[in-house]
């Protein structure tokens, strides 16, 4: 413990449009993984201003902070992040059960996301049944059920090797194409190369910040 | 989140962890058990104390001479009065009060009984007819004193004694002897078994002046009064006590005790008994809602990387705080319904073991039991679910 104050990020001043396709990149402990978390509302900065949607939302009050990750925003994490006792199906209704959807609306939309992802014939497994690709393809189906607009991704591939993880990359790239904001922290140099805005994070401070028309 | 998917939601939780569900479930369920079971022998046993006591009259007052309550007493007895004795003329003004229905003078000795070669010390009851009635005792066979036998050298016998003295023939009509004076056998008991630690199939019944005659005495062990009505037992106290202070010179030298206080006072003892009890099972259910804390905070733990994971999708404290209160409501409920369904049977079985107690758990005792149960078992998940609530979702995230 120094007397020295040691900040995760300092300094930040960032704007992300709508529908973008921002990959963020730096050394272990830059402060990719709280920036994402402060974005996605389940951190708070000590100081400064967070408009979401042209709105102030480092203001609100808990629960409607946990209204709009429920409606705006979607979380996959390197880890999946799956219930282990539920099944698939399960795993991806929770968001529609945290939003009072109704059960034939429910049954309706999972069954819609098992299709997407190509998951149907594994939706009564539970996760310890299913392959890592599997599992994260869950863990993103999840994350788009409630239709947000941003998609948050914590090294999403981190925990795959390079086939599926790039296969995983697809996905979410095809979630971008919909017209999602596709927002993915990585250490891979060539992953995080694909997206059209390339931040690059050092001492919680942002040091680059490149627009590629890659496409 | 809705309120029937958030307790469907925890009931598909409190299932998928089985074993340790169960044990909840059973610690709960043996807690509530105990308590009806418990509080169904305490019922069972006041229930039956009290049948035993009202069966052995109805309205039923005993005089006794000395004064057992306290004016008066302690001067008197300073003052070397003795309470003089009841006698047959006390018995029979008392038998004239309006709010009397009968009465029977009673005096108790014992005596030798011969009979057909055999010979047997027995507890003698001297009286009149109307003892039968009022003490709810029944002549298996013949009568005793009836119309106008009043002074005749009558005897009637207690059932397991007219079946030890005549086992092969017929009792009524036999001569026997108690003491130095021959009776004749004129009726027999039915059989009634041991009340209040008295048993009716032992004894004889002659007389009053026989028995007054055989014990050399002039005075009476008892008067037993049966009053009118049930409403008619006070004002016959009241008449009772006047009718003899009169009659022994302004001396309040009696006793007046009436079955319906001393029921009253079996009454409260074996309630506050069957209380005691209660409260002494119902701390088995504090233990369960210890384990229900243990096992709840345990569970906070294990799934905090799930918290976490639910608060990132949009859960919030509430919602998670009345998930894992949910889960309790339904180890909670689950325990006290079987406990409620264990305690039925408990109860049923010791009423088909001792057939004489009517052990039914009282409605008050069941619905507290279940009440504290579910009571305990959501407070002690309070602490639990509001530790799950306040988590930081960051951190939570970060765990395992
Ligand atoms: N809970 C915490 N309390 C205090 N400091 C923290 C906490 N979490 C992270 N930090 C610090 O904040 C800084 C940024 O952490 P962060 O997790 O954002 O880094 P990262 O860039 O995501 O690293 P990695 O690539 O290893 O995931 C680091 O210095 C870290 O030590
Ligand atoms: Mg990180």
């Amino acid at each position: 413990m120094g007397d020295q104050a040691v900040y995760a990020l300092n300094n930040i001043n960032l704007q992300i449009t709508s529908g973008e396709y921002v990959s963020i990149m730096g050394p272990s402990g830059s402060g990719k993984s709280t920036l994402l978390n402060i974005i996605g509302l389940l951190d708070k900065p000590d100081s400064g201003r967070y408009e979401l949607d042209e709105k102030l939302v480092t203001d609100l009050s808990e629960t409607e902070q946990a209204q709009i990750r429920r409606e705006k925003i979607g979380f996959v994490f390197q880890s999946f992040h799956l219930v282990p006792r539920l099944t698939a199906a399960e795993n991806i209704e929770l968001p529609l059960l945290l939003g009072g959807v109704s059960p034939e609306q429910r049954q309706r939309r999972v069954n819609d996301a098992l299709n997407a992802f190509e998951l149907k014939q594994r939706a009564n497994h539970r996760p310890a049944e299913l392959s890592g690709g599997q599992r994260q393809r869950v863990a993103i189906a999840r994350a788009t059920v409630m239709q947000p607009s941003v998609i948050l991704a914590d090294e999403p591939t981190g925990n795959l090797d390079h086939q599926i993880g790039a296969e995983v990359m697809l996905l979410l790239e095809n979630l971008h194409h919909q017209g999602t904001t596709l927002i993915v922290v990585t250490h891979d140099r060539e992953l995080g190369g694909r997206a059209h805005r390339q931040i690059g994070m050092r001492d919680g401070k942002i040091l680059t910040d490149q627009f590629h028309d890659t496409h | 989140m809705t309120l029937t998917d958030t307790l469907h939601t925890s009931f598909k939780t409190v299932m998928s962890y089985r074993i340790r569900s169960l044990l909840i479930v059973l610690a709960m369920a043996l807690g509530v058990g105990a308590v009806v079971v418990l509080t169904a022998l305490g019922d069972g046993a006041r229930n039956y104390i009290i049948n035993q006591f009202s069966s052995i009259g109805t309205n039923l007052l005993v005089v006794l001479p000395g004064r057992a309550e306290t004016s008066g007493s302690f001067l008197g007895a300073v003052l070397g009065q003795t309470p003089r004795d009841l006698t047959l003329k006390d018995a029979q003004l008392l038998g004239r009060l309006p709010q009397v229905r009968r009465y029977a003078p009673l005096n108790v000795g014992a005596a030798e009984l011969s009979a057909a070669n055999r010979l047997r010390e027995v507890t003698v009851l001297g009286s009149t007819a109307d003892l039968i009635p009022i003490r709810h005792m029944q002549l298996a066979q013949g009568n005793f004193l009836a119309q106008g036998g009043e002074h005749n050298a009558q005897i009637a016998l207690g059932a397991k004694i007219a079946q030890e003295f005549f086992p092969r023939s017929q009792a009524i009509g036999q001569r026997v002897r108690l003491g130095d004076s021959r009776f004749l056998v004129s009726g027999v008991l039915s059989s009634q078994g041991e009340t209040m630690g008295f048993n009716t199939d032992e004894i004889v019944i002659i007389p009053i002046d026989y028995a007054q005659a055989m014990f050399n005495t002039t005075s009476l062990f008892r008067i037993l009064i049966e009053a009118k009505s049930h409403s008619d037992i006070e004002p016959a106290k009241q008449a009772i006590l006047a009718s003899l202070r009169q009659s022994h010179d302004g001396e309040d030298d009696t006793t007046v005790i009436t079955q319906d206080a001393i029921l009253e006072t079996f009454d409260r003892i074996l309630q506050t008994l069957t209380l005691a009890v209660a409260g002494i099972a119902a701390i088995s259910l504090i233990v369960a809602g210890i384990l229900v804390m243990n096992v709840m905070l345990v569970a906070v733990t294990q799934r905090t990387a799930e918290i976490g994971l639910l608060k990132a999708i949009g859960a919030t404290s509430g919602d998670i705080r009345r998930l894992f209160l949910a889960e309790a409501l339904w180890l909670s409920l689950v325990g006290a319904v079987l406990g409620f369904l264990l305690g039925q049977l408990g109860s049923l079985l010791v009423r088909i073991a001792y057939p004489q107690l009517p052990a039914w758990a009282p409605v008050w005792a069941s619905i507290a039991a279940i009440a504290v149960a579910l009571f305990t078992g959501m407070l002690a998940s309070m602490l639990p679910a509001s530790k799950a609530a306040r988590l930081d979702a960051v951190v939570a995230l970060s765990k395992k």
